[in-house]
């Protein structure tokens, strides 16, 4: 059942007030964050006036909308007016934005509450929220393991019930992979579908932000309360919103899913393997057609991934220079002294790799040889989603070759971290909508995730498919026991 | 190992670029990373990308423009209060030349 709609038929029934529900979470979050760590940031007292004004309104016998009252978690790379916004990064440790993204500025207007902002990897780099200057966040199914990454916190945060839904946000899975090892429902829009003003921007080409919810109908509903065009983001697209809630239909008849051949071979985890395959059993029996098809170059997409977002990355955060906010190093007799121990104190070795990879990809002499190689590759991964759309209204792999690995398991190694994303990156690269949802859990009781990949624009489409699976499966009723 | 691709001097070249003050002590370490890194990406050879158009954004959208209107910035003063190191309207810097 949708968390969502069920928080709001208590409101309006007044079975329960704003406050209530919101102390409820809050509460929920002092329990389990000494554990969990999902947060940076809480806002409790802001949430709980947030509150106050919907019980006002509601005793007013005001009508208010589904997200009204709802108290969502937002990912610490969203800026927030008056709210510390950090990208788990010690260069922004202190900084209070000045102005409110896109995305929470329409929530605040559907009257959601904001109960805190979530752990990252640093500036949303990484796969286990272990790259946090701030310490990295349990998975709530099992402490040792990683939540995944980077928008592990939300993802923690609505496994373990600590908010009703949260924002993060992907440039190479950052969404579905914490979704797959969490539990929960993740997706990332089609480029553009949703604004990326206030985002914290990482890989501008590649950056989504979207919905991390325990139901797809609790997703759909996040996912229409963002969306839409908007005139501070150029990238952003024109196009009318549908009531994405319409789409969610239990059956599959004349679906064409396909199965990415690439994608199923060596190097998955056996219970991942036999997951997917019995996913696929479901939704035959629900009416699709499964169809075999192939993306050859879908492999490359993780070293072009490893070239063109370092390099976006490499021009993106020159601006954390100490001048205008942020961390400013102390002792610097010069301006260039003072730029190279900003930004040597001020990142994380993860950061600083990337942006050393990216300056030298687009430096004098190898720009050719690597971004503009990556560029064509990128193309051709296009090409192949292209030729598959052809067969298929719909694509399925596994969101992630594994289950959620043990907190350290990959640190030592950053390539090795780098493999985890090797399902989720070329969707990005395509500027593709996808989504994880689960569809199973291992040995180990930890969850499993299944990837649906649409088409451009295809929310509507992945979202039928996801809740047909979803109300003939047990997996989202399961709740970790922490 | 395979011959290296990046070289600490190329390292300590990228670092200087990229405004990052590296101890010596790192190089050795961050070197061996990167030229992990940059020898994975280099499978990208294997493929032939001749007369293969570049993809510069995921979803074309071109030309986007909008009316050309000011908008003073509502308040100028959260904008100044960020600064590390302010003196009156202005972001005070260390010594520039």
């Amino acid at each position: 059942m949708s968390v969502i709609q069920e928080l709001h038929r208590q409101l309006v029934r007044k079975e329960r007030s704003a406050t209530e529900i919101t102390q409820a979470y809050l509460d929920r979050i002092a329990a389990v964050e000494p554990t969990l760590h999902s947060f940076l940031t809480v806002t409790g007292d802001r949430a709980l006036a947030q509150a106050a004004e919907v019980d006002q309104r509601l005793a007013a016998g005001e009508e208010i909308g589904l997200l009204t009252g709802i108290p969502l978690a937002i990912k610490d790379n969203l800026c927030t007016y008056g709210v510390r916004t950090t990208c788990a990064s010690k260069m922004l440790e202190h900084f209070v934005p000045p102005y409110e993204s896109t995305v929470t500025q329409k929530l605040q207007a559907a009257g959601a509450i904001m109960v805190g902002k979530t752990n990252l990897d640093e500036f949303a780099m990484g796969s286990s929220t272990e790259n946090s200057a701030f310490g990295f966040t349990a998975n709530p199914w099992n402490p040792e393991r990683v939540s995944g990454g980077s928008s592990g916190g939300s993802a923690a945060a609505v496994a373990a019930g600590e908010c009703a839904a949260a924002l993060g946000s992907d440039t190479g899975g950052s969404i579905r992979q914490p979704a797959a090892f969490c539990g929960v429902v993740g997706l990332k829009p089609t480029y553009g579908l949703v604004s990326r003003y206030g985002l914290v921007a990482y890989a501008s080409s590649l950056d989504q932000v979207g919905p991390l919810a325990p139901t797809v109908t609790d997703a759909a509903i996040l996912l229409g309360a963002i969306a839409g065009h908007d005139p501070k983001d150029a990238t952003s697209l024109s196009v009318s919103i549908p009531d994405y809630t319409q789409a969610l239909k239990p059956d599959l008849k004349g679906m064409r899913i396909g199965v990415i051949q690439e994608t199923v071979g060596e190097g998955l985890q056996p219970e991942v393997k036999s997951a997917l395959e019995a996913a696929l059993k479901t939704l035959e029996a629900l009416g699709a057609t499964i169809v075999e098809l192939s993306c050859p170059r879908f492999a490359y997409g993780l070293p072009t991934y490893y070239i063109i977002a370092p390099s976006e990355a490499s021009a993106n955060l020159a601006r954390y220079d100490g001048v205008n906010f942020g961390f400013r190093a102390e002792g610097a007799s010069d301006l260039l002294e003072m730029y190279m121990k900003t930004r040597a104190q001020g990142f994380g070795a993860e950061v600083k790799r990337r942006i050393m990879i990216g300056t030298y990809a687009l430096s004098a002499g190898y720009y050719d040889a690597y971004y503009l190689r990556a560029q064509k590759v990128r193309t051709l991964i296009k090409e192949d989603f292209a030729q598959a759309f052809a067969q298929a209204d719909v694509l399925v792999c596994p969101t992630a070759p594994t289950t959620a690995f043990k907190a350290g398991e990959k640190t030592a190694d950053p390539l090795s971290m780098y493999l985890s994303d090797l399902m989720t990156i070329p969707v990005n690269l395509a500027g593709l909508p996808g989504l994880s949802l689960p569809c199973g859990f291992d040995r180990e009781g930890l969850p499993i995730g299944l990837q649906l990949i649409g088409n451009v624009l295809g929310e509507e489409t992945l979202f039928h498919v996801a809740y047909a699976y979803e109300q003939a499966t047990p997996w989202h009723q399961q709740q970790p026991q922490l | 190992m395979a011959t290296k691709v990046i070289t600490a001097e190329d390292v300590r070249k990228v670092a200087h670029l990229a405004r990052l003050a590296v101890d010596e002590s790192e190089i050795e370490a961050l070197t061996q990373q990167l030229d992990s890194i940059l020898d994975y990406v280099n499978q990208l050879s294997e493929l032939d990308v001749t007369d293969i158009p570049p993809t510069t954004r995921a979803i074309e959208v071109s030309n986007v423009t909008r009316p050309d209107v000011l908008e003073p910035w509502p308040n100028r003063e959260d904008l100044l209060a960020i600064a590390p190191d302010r003196e009156d309207d202005f972001f005070r810097v260390p010594k520039i030349m």
